[in-house]
């Protein structure tokens, strides 16, 4: 997987223009340094010098970044947009490795090495020979109640996380009960607070995986990570302990209840349905006979 | 709660100085402060006095001097040179900063009750009902109804905003407060309420405080003891009634001659 | 209880041409408890200033002021402060109080800041305000409203709340009916009669008669023109 070893040019099977993976090979190392840094403090924001990459910010600049710096020329790559493999951003991003690093891609989670995911991630465990790298936002926490990042960065060094108390709090007394459903803030291993990225709160729990995670934030030119199975502890009151929830329904295609849903709304009289967000999950549930409410009507590729 | 409790000093500020490039900010300012005493800090626009005022809350770094500050095991240290972490968790704890314009002392876009538990959440409070019942326990106090505790401060008058401004910073028992004009800009009659509610705060708590303003009528009715500053040097120092009655220094006679007569 | 020897007191007018004005020198007076002295001399001779030098409120130039072992010329700011809590009352000619504070509680702080239970406190306050006839509808408003004697009236009832071991009474008396008279002059008498030392101003002789043990002239320590 991650091989610091130098990946000449001549490794780029087809896009002879490109080095492997489109980044030269001095931004790999900064980016790697980064990362590695990132994965002996776990949940630090290690800067890096993040490159104009040939999609908008917003587009996964960060997480391309990172899969860049972290593909060989053996991995095998997937990549999931809330979930799903067939999405535009989703489909992008895998074609633009398969041209400038010509690995294999996969939408199957347990083929993946690396998996790239905005805003989920995957039902299947992840296992220790696999990298899940995230693409993120706004990497800070604290941001949306300190504009300041001199005071952020201060309020991380000295542990002052009051504030992130503030937020659920303020969450808590407008809406009576912690409302914040994605970028549900962590701290890890007792010491730093994150953010995981815009995942779903139902997602909180698995971050203590076996898997390397790693977050890249293109814009705001941070690097993040979690080693395997470190501590990841959601903040919550005692009084209004964290709850990972999600939709109180199971699977419309595939009758799975323990995975995280979509909502489609299916007609303009309202008519709804609940389906996986991750569409892997679904495909090979389907595929092992498991049917859902509505999995018999359905065919393949409707959702 | 009555000063004299203890033997020594709270805060014992030693030889301060503070310069901007070659201009003086405050030059040598010595002074105690005892448990229980209000201190204020009279003069004119640029005497100095918020620069001094700033030094000893640490958020300006002296040149040269010591601030020496008797923490709540009963050792003393020296605020200009401890550590940051620590200097910051006084700021939290055992500080108070209140504001001459309370938006700078309040988060605007956080709930009456979110402001005033921020200090409670900051030194570990996890329990959300008990965060809210003390929050509210302190609006009373300062004598904002418990109907406005998910208000935010943007939807409060200027005096509200001063007296939630005081709730946030009395929240967490502190044992010394600075105040920055803290009745600048606010209505006669506003400031009268405000006056009576500090003084009542401060002789419940046993609150020392540190008062800048150029109000010798509010220095009068809070402070106990004055110091008179004119181009970063202190003039005078004494009992308030004194300096105000019987003022030595030829800068302090011009000052008090100044006050018009109502 | 309050020894007062060889003090002199001069006024600095730096913005008038830095003029040194000599009000007072040699000023020697003992009083002890139980003791009342009355201060006398013509109008401008310097009774105020003595008191207010002996409360600390102006600043001595020379001398000792000593109160209860306190000397009032040399201690610092927070010891007078203490003497000023526990021990040495003064009843001045003006109400100087915050706007808004209800009168029931402008009386009864004295005991308050020495951490008197604040029911105690405020009965005591409710005690001294109906013998000195300021009506229960007041007591809730603050007095900067009320009339001259109202007013009066409530500084004698603060200045009466704490039973400090020495008092100072500036023209106690002045602008009151005679009922109320009476009652203020039945307060020192019974102050003197705890073991309170008092020094006190009085334009009305015949308070001053039954009062004051004996009489000071401080015209004796007006210094001569040079």
């Amino acid at each position: 997987m991650m091989d610091l070893r130098e990946n000449g040019p001549e490794t780029a099977t087809e896009m002879t223009d490109y080095n492997f993976a489109y980044l030269d090979e001095q931004t790999k190392r900064m980016i790697r340094r980064a990362i590695l840094k990132g994965l002996a403090i776990p949940g630090y924001q290690v800067p890096f010098a993040s490159r104009e990459m040939p999609m908008p910010y917003g587009w996964g600049t960060g997480g391309v970044q990172v899969s860049a710096a972290t593909l060989t020329p053996e991995d095998t790559f997937k990549v999931i947009d809330q979930g799903a493999d067939d999405t535009t951003n989703a489909v992008s991003i895998r074609k633009f490795f398969e041209r400038t690093a010509g690995v294999a891609t996969t939408e199957e989670t347990s083929k993946a090495s690396v998996i790239q995911t905005r805003h989920r991630i995957p039902e299947e465990p992840l296992r220790e020979d696999q990298i899940l790298v995230y693409q993120v936002p706004i990497p800070e926490p604290l941001r949306f109640l300190e504009p300041s990042e001199v005071e952020t960065r201060k309020m991380h060094s000295l542990e002052e996380y009051g504030l992130m108390h503030v937020k659920l709090y303020e969450d808590i007394s407008r809406h009576g009960a912690i409302a914040t459903a994605y970028a549900y803030p962590v701290k890890v291993e007792g010491r730093y607070v994150m953010d995981p990225s815009p995942i779903p709160k139902f997602d909180n729990p698995k971050l203590e995986m076996a898997a390397i995670q790693l977050f890249g934030a293109g814009r705001e030119q941070r690097i993040y990570a979690l080693p395997p199975w470190c501590r990841v502890v959601s903040l919550d009151f005692e009084d209004y302990p964290f709850e990972a929830s999600k939709a109180d329904a199971p699977c419309d295609l595939c009758g799975a209840d323990d995975s995280y849903l979509d909502e489609v709304i299916m007609d303009d009289s309202g008519t709804r349905m609940f389906v996986c967000s991750d569409t892997d999950y679904c495909a090979s549930r389907r595929a092992a006979g498991h049917v859902g409410a509505q999995g018999a009507i359905e065919q393949e590729g409707a959702a | 709660m009555i000063q004299g409790e203890t033997n020594g000093p709270l805060l014992s500020v030693r030889g301060v100085t503070h310069m901007y490039g070659k201009r003086i900010g405050c030059a040598d300012v010595h002074f105690d402060l005892y448990p229980g005493e209000v201190m204020g800090i009279v003069g004119e626009s640029g005497s100095g006095k918020s620069t001094l005022l700033n030094c000893l809350a640490g958020h300006l770094v002296p040149d040269r001097g010591e601030v020496l500050f008797e923490m709540r095991d009963g050792a003393v240290k020296d605020t200009v040179t401890m550590s940051e972490p620590e200097r910051r968790m006084l700021g939290r704890t055992d500080w108070a900063f209140v504001h001459q314009h309370a938006r700078d002392g309040l988060r605007m876009n956080v709930s009456a009750g979110g402001n005033v538990g921020e200090r409670l959440m900051a030194v570990g409070a996890r329990h959300y009902g008990g965060i809210r019942a003390e929050a509210v326990d302190w609006l009373d106090r300062v004598e904002i109804a418990e109907s406005r505790v998910d208000d935010r401060p943007t939807q409060f008058s200027g005096g509200m905003q001063q007296r939630l401004q005081i709730a946030r910073n009395l929240v967490t028992g502190p044992r010394l407060v600075f105040m920055d004009e803290p009745t600048g800009g606010l209505d006669v009659s506003v400031q009268a309420r405000l006056l009576d509610l500090l003084r009542g705060l401060v002789r419940e708590m046993g609150l020392s405080a540190i008062i800048v303003t150029h109000d010798l009528a509010v220095v009068r009715l809070l402070a106990d003891r004055l110091m008179v500053m004119k181009d970063g040097q202190v003039v005078e120092t004494g009992l308030t009634d004194q300096v105000l009655d019987d003022p030595q220094h030829a800068y302090t006679q011009l000052l008090v001659s100044s006050v018009l007569q109502v | 209880m309050i020894e007062i020897e060889g003090v002199a007191k001069t006024f600095t007018l730096h913005n008038q041409g830095c003029v040194v004005i000599p009000v007072m020198q040699g000023a020697t007076l003992s009083v002890a408890r139980g003791d009342c002295v009355g201060l006398i001399g013509a109008s401008g001779a310097g009774k105020s200033t003595l008191m207010r030098m002996i409360y600390g409120n102006y600043l001595a130039a020379e001398g000792r002021i000593v109160v209860d072992g306190v000397d009032v010329v040399q201690a610092p700011p927070r010891e007078i402060l203490a003497l000023r809590r526990e021990t040495l009352g003064y009843v001045s000619q003006f109400l100087r109080v915050v706007p808004r504070v209800p009168t029931l509680d402008v009386v009864a702080e004295p005991l308050l800041v020495l951490g008197v239970d604040a029911e105690v406190a405020r009965n005591r306050a409710r005690a001294l305000l109906t013998r000195l006839r300021i009506p229960e509808r007041l007591w809730a408003l603050s007095p900067t409203s009320f009339s001259g004697g109202e007013q009066q009236r409530v500084n004698i009832a603060r200045g009466f709340a704490h039973d400090y071991p020495a008092l100072l009474l500036d023209e106690p008396t002045a602008s009151l009916d005679a009922a109320n008279r009476d009652t203020v002059l039945e307060l020192i008498e019974e102050a003197k009669a705890r073991g309170a030392a008092i020094i006190g101003i009085f334009h009305d002789e015949a308070a001053r008669e039954r009062v004051c043990d004996r009489v000071v002239d401080v015209s004796a320590y007006t210094p001569r023109a040079a």
